[in-house]
């Protein structure tokens, strides 16, 4: 007989799970406790939210499943954010929350909340483990559920009697879920469609989603593109699943996406849609998108075909296998013609004029990308400086791009970065920020100085909330500037000392490269904050209800 | 266009919410649910009638079957299913109209379920346009109460 906590780690034991983000309380002592005398890493993380992010960090660098505990009422309100934003990226992550003792469920107990109600639209499945005798099975569903098919967050809500209650229903060796079966195989009849249509393409594009870096299939898709030389223009999320070195990688597309990939969407007669669900920000204005392309989507999830663009071959199945299935009905093939319109497309137009004479966003992320090492780790939190990124790094490691994209949740990136280092302790891990996410993720600097994590902390300070700036100018009468200014920023080197992390700055262009050498070669935690102008925006962009091409630089 | 889904879930508390939910944040049009336990103790099955375009329902069924507890959705066309719904109306009756309303219960085969010193309660069964004739032919006594289930559906069998 073991208790409903000894349960729950065993269980995660099996699971090999090696480290749980977790934040203490009430309705999870037991849980807490029982962890403790376990093998698996305990990080005891600053904010709930963190601990959602960190495990999201982990699970997108190390391909494994995240998991991070909080207790219940606040505590697991504060994962909301963090469990939404792993939903809309797909983040294989188990949230374990504790909750009020069963008896005292729905009677608004003391830190009581409805948290498989809250987290329902926001999990892939969840569950209120009412008897200790279901904890067993309930944990090894949710890892099945968390990584097969689709990944995304599942939420298992443990009451406290529940984790002190003892059963011999410790261990679960098979589980059925009939009304759970993602399709792997794609349907040989549609494959063979789509070999056809590739060898009657005559300017074909790939477009690499984050499923492909989901699925862990980006050498297929190299081949792929390869063997029938085909152009890849990446969503924000397959960012990493070609590198920007590649002759045939055009870079992010999208409404701040780069000019190459966005025309060719725009001229090309076939597109294989890849592990992406066509989101608005992607697609632009979808009436125009790709007028004269044939499109073949394929994806795991079939509620994702047709859900927003028509597809004409619709294809579902597990990427890895379907790229494997579709690699051995394909011969070598060449565009040549169209392979050179992509150059002339990749060379010009040239990215927008400056038109700051202070140091600019861009020469910062430029100077970085020339010397950040091809097997570093990226993660970003959301604004002008993750489009910059998105845009201007090359992104030569899979999975090595760890950025916010569905939800666009500021305060990700050093959480996210927290995770990545612990999944990844002998790599680089460089979090690109700016000074309004900086604040929201600031906390958790905390976790890392404990945990002596090596991050790299790039600091985009132009004293603004600049992407929705950006937006005022273009949206709001006048172009005012309500409530984007920061007027009194704290002095971030006096947090950098308070965290014990190297501070480092960078006023002109000419300060920039010393820096980040000094910055990347740290053997701690470091801080580089870069005083960069307001007045920059990002471009290309394309406006609301503007068609792909339809750029502005 | 109207369309009917049979929905064959996990009997678990929390299912029917689970589903409800995704029909409104999703925007889909609900007519009318209705939900029971199966021949099978461990499963309920929901009849959804769904308003919306091919595309919408295409969703609906995909977004279905999404659901971890959803075990199997079937379409249910019309014409080729047997629907039923059923109502209870508490009519208005008195001596000079109770005979009368007695004649009309009779022509649909309904049942009168409760007589009461001033009204009658009709128990009425059949499809949509039935219960719609009934409910019309019982206007004129006055209908003081009235409660109807939604559809519940079943494909017909192999001739
Ligand atoms: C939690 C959250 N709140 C608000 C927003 C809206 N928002 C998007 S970008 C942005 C500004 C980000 O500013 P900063 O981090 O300084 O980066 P910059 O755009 O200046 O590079 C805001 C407020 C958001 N994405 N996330």
């Amino acid at each position: 007989m073991l208790s409903g906590a000894e349960i729950l780690v065993k269980c995660l034991e099996q699971e090999n799970v090696e480290v749980v983000f977790c934040y203490p309380g009430g309705a999870n002592l037991e849980l807490l406790d029982a962890l403790a005398k376990s093998s698996i890493r305990m990080v005891l993380v600053r904010h709930e939210q963190g601990a959602v992010h960190e495990a999201n960090g982990y699970a997108r660098a190390s391909g494994r499943v995240g998991v991070c505990l909080a207790t219940s009422g606040p505590g697991a309100t504060n994962m909301v954010t963090g469990i939404a934003t792993a939903s809309m990226d797909s983040i294989p992550i188990i949230a374990i929350t504790g909750q009020v003792a069963t008896g005292m469920v729905g009677t608004d107990a003391f830190q009581e909340v409805d948290m498989t109600g809250i987290t329902d639209p926001i999990t892939k499945h969840n569950y209120l483990i009412k008897d200790v005798k279901q904890l067993a099975r309930s944990v090894k569903e949710a890892f099945h559920i968390a990584q097969s098919g689709r990944p995304g967050p599942v939420l298992l809500d443990i009451p406290r009697d529940v984790a002190m209650a003892y059963s011999d229903a410790v261990e679960v060796s098979k589980i059925h879920l009939r009304g759970y079966k993602p399709n792997l195989t794609g349907h040989t009849g549609q494959i063979k469609q789509v070999a056809q249509l590739l060898s009657e393409a005559r300017r074909p594009l790939i477009i690499a989603g984050g499923g492909i870096l989901l699925a862990g299939c980006w050498e297929e898709l190299q081949a792929l593109a390869e063997s029938q030389e085909i152009p890849v223009a990446n969503t924000f999320m397959g960012l990493g699943s070609i590198s920007m070195d590649h002759p045939l990688a055009l870079g992010m597309m999208g409404s701040y996406g780069l000019a190459a990939p966005n025309y060719a969407v725009q001229s090309c007669d076939l597109i294989l849609a890849l592990g992406t669900r066509f989101v608005e920000r992607m697609t632009c204005n979808v009436e125009r998108f790709a007028p004269r392309a044939k499109i073949v989507h394929i994806d795991v999830d079939p509620a994702e075909i047709g859900k927003n663009i028509r597809a004409d071959i619709p294809l579902v199945g597990d990427l890895k296998i379907v790229l494997n299935q579709l690699l051995q009905k394909l011969q070598p093939r060449q565009h040549p013609e169209w392979l050179e319109e992509i150059k002339n497309l990749k060379a010009s137009p040239p990215p927008g004029p400056k038109i700051s004479r202070c140091l600019t966003q861009i020469e910062v992320l430029e100077a970085l990308a020339e010397v950040l090492p091809a097997e570093a780790i990226v993660t970003t939190d959301v604004g002008q400086h993750q489009m910059w990124a998105g845009q201007r790094l090359k992104h030569r490691r899979p999975r090595g791009f760890i950025s916010s994209g569905g939800l666009g949740t500021m305060g990700y990136g050093i959480p996210a970065a927290v995770g990545a280092q612990i999944a990844c302790p002998k790599d680089l891990v460089v979090v690109i920020t700016g000074d309004g996410s900086f604040q929201m993720g600031m906390p958790e600097l905390g976790t890392a100085k404990e945990q002596k994590l090596p991050i790299k902390v790039l600091l985009l300070n132009n004293s603004y909330l600049g992407m929705v700036k950006q937006l005022q100018d273009c949206y709001v009468e006048g172009g005012r500037h309500t409530a984007t200014p920061f007027t009194d920023n704290p002095e971030f080197k006096h947090i950098a000392k308070a965290y014990d992390a190297l501070y480092l700055r960078a006023e002109t262009a000419e300060e920039v490269e010393p820096a980040l050498a000094r910055f990347l070669k740290h053997p701690g935690m470091a801080i580089m904050e870069c005083m960069v102008a307001a007045e920059e925006n990002v471009y290309p962009m394309v406006r609301g209800p503007r068609g792909l091409d339809e750029m502005e630089f | 266009m109207r369309h009917t889904f049979a929905v064959l879930v996990e009997n678990n508390p929390g299912v029917l919410s689970r589903v409800a939910g995704l029909f409104s944040r999703r925007g889909f049009n609900i007519e009318s649910l209705v939900v029971g336990e199966t021949e099978d103790k461990t499963t309920s099955r929901m009849t959804i009638v769904v308003e919306g375009d091919e595309k919408i329902l295409e969703q609906v069924s995909k977004q279905l079957n999404k659901q971890i507890e959803v075990i199997k959705v079937t379409d249910i066309p019309d014409d080729e299913s047997v629907n039923r719904q059923l109502a209870l109306i508490r009519v208005a009756a008195d001596q000079s109209t109770r005979q009368e309303i007695l004649q009309i219960t009779e022509i649909f085969r309904c049942r009168i379920v409760d007589i009461g010193r001033k009204s009658l309660i009709v128990e009425a069964t059949g499809d949509e346009t039935k219960i719609q004739a009934i409910i019309e032919s019982l206007k004129p006594f006055g209908i003081q109460e009235l409660v109807r289930t939604g559809k519940v559906a079943m494909l017909r069998g192999v001739k």
